[in-house]
C-alpha cells in the first residue's frame, strides 16, 4: 500500500498492526510480543481456564519472575507464603498453557523490561505489551510498547490482539547536547518536571533531537521507561545504527540473511519529513542539571543546584495543597537546599536504571570510597545477565568493599513487594521511577535520581552535584 | 462483564489531584491471585491508622459517605502503576462510577473492562459538585445512554465519552468473545505476515 501523506514512526507501526477495524472507531491491533510476570497474570490465566480458552501464540509469549521475589542469596526458599503461591501459580500457568518461563534459577531471569531487550526479544517495529506500566521501556528500539491491565493481558493471551483507539502523538525534542555528569535519567526527570505527570496523557511520545541520538540503547531505555510518569501511553525512539549494533547477535534477534532483511526494513521506521504531531515540546538539553525529586510524584523535581520549592509558589489552590501535602509527607521544609538533604538508604536498581551501564556509572563514582556510616546501600542488578557481566568486570567488589550490599536480580525496592523496603521515615536516594507515598515502604521517603547521583549520595550521606565529583579511577 | 446504563447513588468526595494506584491499593495486596475481595483494603494506607482502625481524617471514612457508589475525585485520578487491582478494589468497595476532571489512560481502560464508568466533567461542573458536597449528603443520577449527570431539581451536565467505551459499558460485552468472532481475520493477518507481505 502506498501512503501519500507523511507519517510519524508511531503511525507506521500502528498501520502495520491493524488487523481490522473494531467496534465504534476502534481497531483490532496485533501484538508481536507479550511479556508476562507473576503479579498481573494469575487472574488472566484463571479467566482463560474458566472460559475454556487457550493461549493463541505461545511462541510470542514469554514469562519471568521479578516483582515479588527475594533478592537475597537464599531466595529459592521463597519464605513469604503469598509470594510463593503467586510464583507457583505462574509456574503452573506456564506449564498448563505452554508458555516459556524464565524461572528463578534460569540464567535469563530478570526484570521483564531488562530481559526483553537483552535477549533480543524486543525489536524495532514491533507492538509489545505487558501487564506493567513500564512496558514503555521497549519503545527505545522503535517499537510501540505499552502497559496493560490484567483484563487486557487475558485478551492478548486469548487472541494475540487488543482492541484499541489510536492515541494522539507528541514529539519531544531534546535539542543541544547534555553536559558531563548529566544522564538520561536527568533528561526524563526534567521533561516530566516541565510538562507535569499528566502532560502526555492520551499520547504516544516520540523522542528526537541531538541529545537523544547521542544516547546509548541502555540510556534510551531509561528515557522511554519513564514516559508513563509523564502520563504517556508509550514513548519511542526511531531505530538507528546504535539500535542495530545493540541487537546484533542476541539470542532471539534475527540471524544471517534474516538479519540483513530485518535491518532493511527497520531503516524505514523513521518519521517522514513533514509528518504532523498532535503536540510538540522542546527542551534545551544543554541547560539540564542532574535532577532530584523532592515530592511525592515524579514531576516534583528540582536541579541538584536548586532548593525545595515553597508551596505558596503553586499555580492554584489544588497545586498548593498538593505541594504542602508532599512536603509534610517527605519531612522537608520549603527553601531547603537540595544538597542539604541527607539520606539513610540508597537503592540502585529497577527497570529504569539497573542495566550494566547504570551499574558501571555508579561503580565509577564509588571506586576508592566507602559509603557514609549513616547510609545503608543496596545494588540490585536488573537481570542475572547484568549481574554476571558486572561481576566479570569486578564491579561487585567495588561495591561490597565500599559497604554496599550486592543482590540477586528483581524489582526489589522499586515497589517493595518483597522484603526490600524502607522503614517509616527513612529517606532514600533511589534510581527507580516512582516516589509515590509508601511506594518503597509505608512512610518511606523516596528521592529519584540517576545511578551516579545515587552513588555519590551514598558516599556523601547527602545529595551532592555529581558533576563536581572527584573520581578515583 | 456487568453492564452500565443508569445509576443513582450517594457521592463520596476525595478532592485530591494525582491520586496514584499505589494509594488506591498498596503493593502488599497485589500478591493475591483472585479477582475479588479487595474492598476492605481500598486506600489502605490512607484509610487506616497504625493500629488498623479507620482514620477519621480520611474523607472516605466520613459517616455521610457510607454506602457511596459514586466517587468524585481530583484530576489525573489513577495515575502510575497499571495494576487492575485498583479498579477491583474500587468496585468491590461499591463504586460503580468515578467522576473527575481527568483520568490516567491505563486506569480508565481497566475501569471499562470491569463495568466501572469514568465520567470526565469540566472544572466548573466539578466545582458545583464540591460546593454541593459541602452542604451534606447528596445523590447523583448518571445516565450513560443520555451521557448525562444530574440531581433532582438542580445540577445537570453532559459528558463526553469515547463511543467505544460507551458501547462496551452499555452492553456489558465479553470483549474477548467479541474479538474471537474475528478469528478468521486474525488468522489471515498472521498468514500474510508469515509470507512477508
Amino acid at each position: 500500500m502506498k501512503h501519500m501523506t507523511a507519517r510519524t514512526l508511531f503511525d507506521k507501526i500502528w498501520d502495520r498492526h491493524v488487523v481490522c477495524t473494531g467496534p465504534e472507531g476502534s481497531s483490532i491491533l496485533y501484538v508481536d510480543l507479550h511479556l508476562v510476570h507473576e503479579v498481573t497474570s494469575p487472574q488472566a490465566f484463571e479467566g482463560l481456564r474458566q472460559a475454556n480458552r487457550k493461549v493463541r501464540r505461545t511462541d510470542l509469549t514469554f514469562a519471568t519472575l521479578d516483582h515479588n521475589i527475594p533478592t537475597t542469596g537464599d531466595r529459592m526458599l521463597l519464605e513469604d507464603e503469598l509470594a510463593r503461591k503467586q510464583v507457583e501459580a505462574l509456574r503452573k500457568n506456564c506449564r498448563d498453557f505452554g508458555v516459556e518461563l524464565f524461572d528463578l534459577d534460569a540464567p535469563e531471569q530478570g526484570i521483564v523490561h531488562v530481559i526483553g531487550p537483552e535477549l533480543g526479544l524486543t525489536q524495532p517495529g514491533m507492538t509489545i505489551v505487558c501487564g506493567d506500566s513500564h512496558t514503555s521501556t521497549h519503545g527505545a528500539f522503535g517499537a510501540l510498547a505499552f502497559g496493560i491491565g490484567t483484563s487486557e493481558v487475558e485478551h492478548v493471551l486469548a487472541t494475540q490482539c487488543l482492541v484499541q483507539k489510536k492515541p494522539k502523538s507528541m514529539q519531544v525534542r531534546f535539542a543541544g547536547s547534555t553536559g558531563a555528569g548529566v544522564t538520561a535519567k536527568d533528561l526524563i526527570l526534567a521533561l516530566i518536571a516541565q510538562i507535569g505527570i499528566d502532560g502526555a496523557t492520551g499520547h504516544v511520545i516520540e523522542y528526537v533531537g541531538e541529545a537523544i541520538r547521542a544516547l546509548s540503547m541502555e540510556a534510551r531505555m531509561t528515557v522511554c521507561n519513564m514516559s508513563i510518569e509523564g502520563g504517556a501511553r508509550a514513548g519511542m525512539i526511531a531505530p538507528d545504527q546504535t539500535t542495530f549494533d545493540y541487537l546484533k547477535g542476541r539470542k532471539f534477534a534475527p540471524q544471517g540473511l534474516a538479519w540483513e532483511k530485518a535491518i532493511d526494513d527497520w531503516r524505514k521506521l523513521q518519521t517522514d519529513a513533514g509528518a504532523k504531531f498532535d503536540s510538540t515540546v522542546e527542551i534545551n538539553a544543554a541547560q539540564i542539571a542532574p535532577f532530584v525529586t523532592w515530592g511525592t510524584n515524579p514531576g516534583m523535581a528540582a536541579p541538584v543546584t536548586g532548593e525545595v520549592p515553597d508551596p505558596d509558589q503553586g499555580a492554584n489552590d489544588s497545586e498548593r495543597n498538593g505541594m504542602a501535602r508532599a512536603l509534610e509527607y517527605m519531612g522537608l521544609k520549603a527553601h531547603t537546599r537540595i544538597e542539604d538533604i541527607s539520606v539513610d538508604r540508597v537503592f540502585i536498581g529497577s527497570c529504569t536504571n539497573a542495566r550494566l551501564e547504570d551499574i558501571r556509572s555508579a561503580a565509577r563514582v564509588v571506586k576508592g570510597y566507602r559509603i557514609s556510616k549513616s547510609v545503608q546501600g543496596m545494588i540490585v542488578p536488573g537481570s542475572q545477565q547484568v549481574k554476571r557481566a558486572a561481576e566479570k568486570e569486578g564491579l561487585d567488589l567495588i561495591f561490597t568493599e565500599a559497604g554496599f550490599e550486592w543482590r540477586e536480580s528483581g524489582c526489589s525496592m522499586c515497589l517493595g513487594m518483597n522484603a526490600d523496603r524502607l522503614k517509616p521515615g527513612e529517606r532514600c536516594a533511589s534510581t527507580s521511577n516512582r516516589n509515590f507515598e509508601g511506594r518503597q515502604g509505608v512512610g518511606g521517603r523516596t528521592h529519584l535520581v540517576s545511578p551516579a547521583m545515587a552513588a555519590a549520595a551514598a558516599v556523601a550521606g547527602r545529595f551532592v552535584d555529581v558533576r563536581n565529583w572527584h573520581y578515583k579511577d | 462483564m456487568q453492564s452500565f446504563t443508569v445509576h443513582t447513588g450517594i457521592v463520596a468526595t476525595l478532592a485530591r489531584d494525582n491520586v496514584d494506584t499505589d494509594q488506591i491499593i498498596p503493593k502488599q495486596f497485589l500478591k493475591r491471585i483472585e479477582r475479588s475481595g479487595y474492598g476492605n483494603v481500598l486506600f489502605f494506607d490512607w484509610r487506616y491508622d497504625k493500629e488498623g482502625n479507620p482514620d477519621a481524617a480520611f474523607p472516605l471514612n466520613a459517616p455521610q459517605y457510607r454506602g457511596a457508589t459514586i466517587l468524585l475525585a481530583g484530576k489525573n485520578f489513577g495515575c502510575g502503576s497499571s495494576r487492575e487491582h485498583a479498579v477491583w478494589a474500587l468496585r468491590d468497595y461499591g463504586f460503580r462510577a468515578i467522576i473527575a476532571p481527568s483520568f490516567a489512560d491505563i486506569f480508565a481502560n481497566n475501569c471499562v473492562k470491569n463495568g466501572v464508568l469514568t465520567v470526565v466533567l469540566r472544572p466548573s461542573e466539578i466545582a458545583q459538585l464540591l460546593a454541593r458536597d459541602a452542604a451534606g449528603l447528596y445523590r447523583l443520577k448518571i445516565d450513560l445512554e443520555q451521557s448525562q449527570v444530574s440531581w433532582n431539581g438542580g445540577f445537570q451536565a453532559r459528558f463526553d465519552i469515547d463511543p467505544f467505551f460507551r458501547s462496551l459499558l452499555l452492553e456489558g460485552l465479553d470483549e474477548i468473545g467479541t474479538t474471537l468472532k474475528r478469528e478468521a481475520e486474525i488468522t489471515k493477518f498472521e498468514q500474510k505476515r508469515q509470507a512477508g507481505l
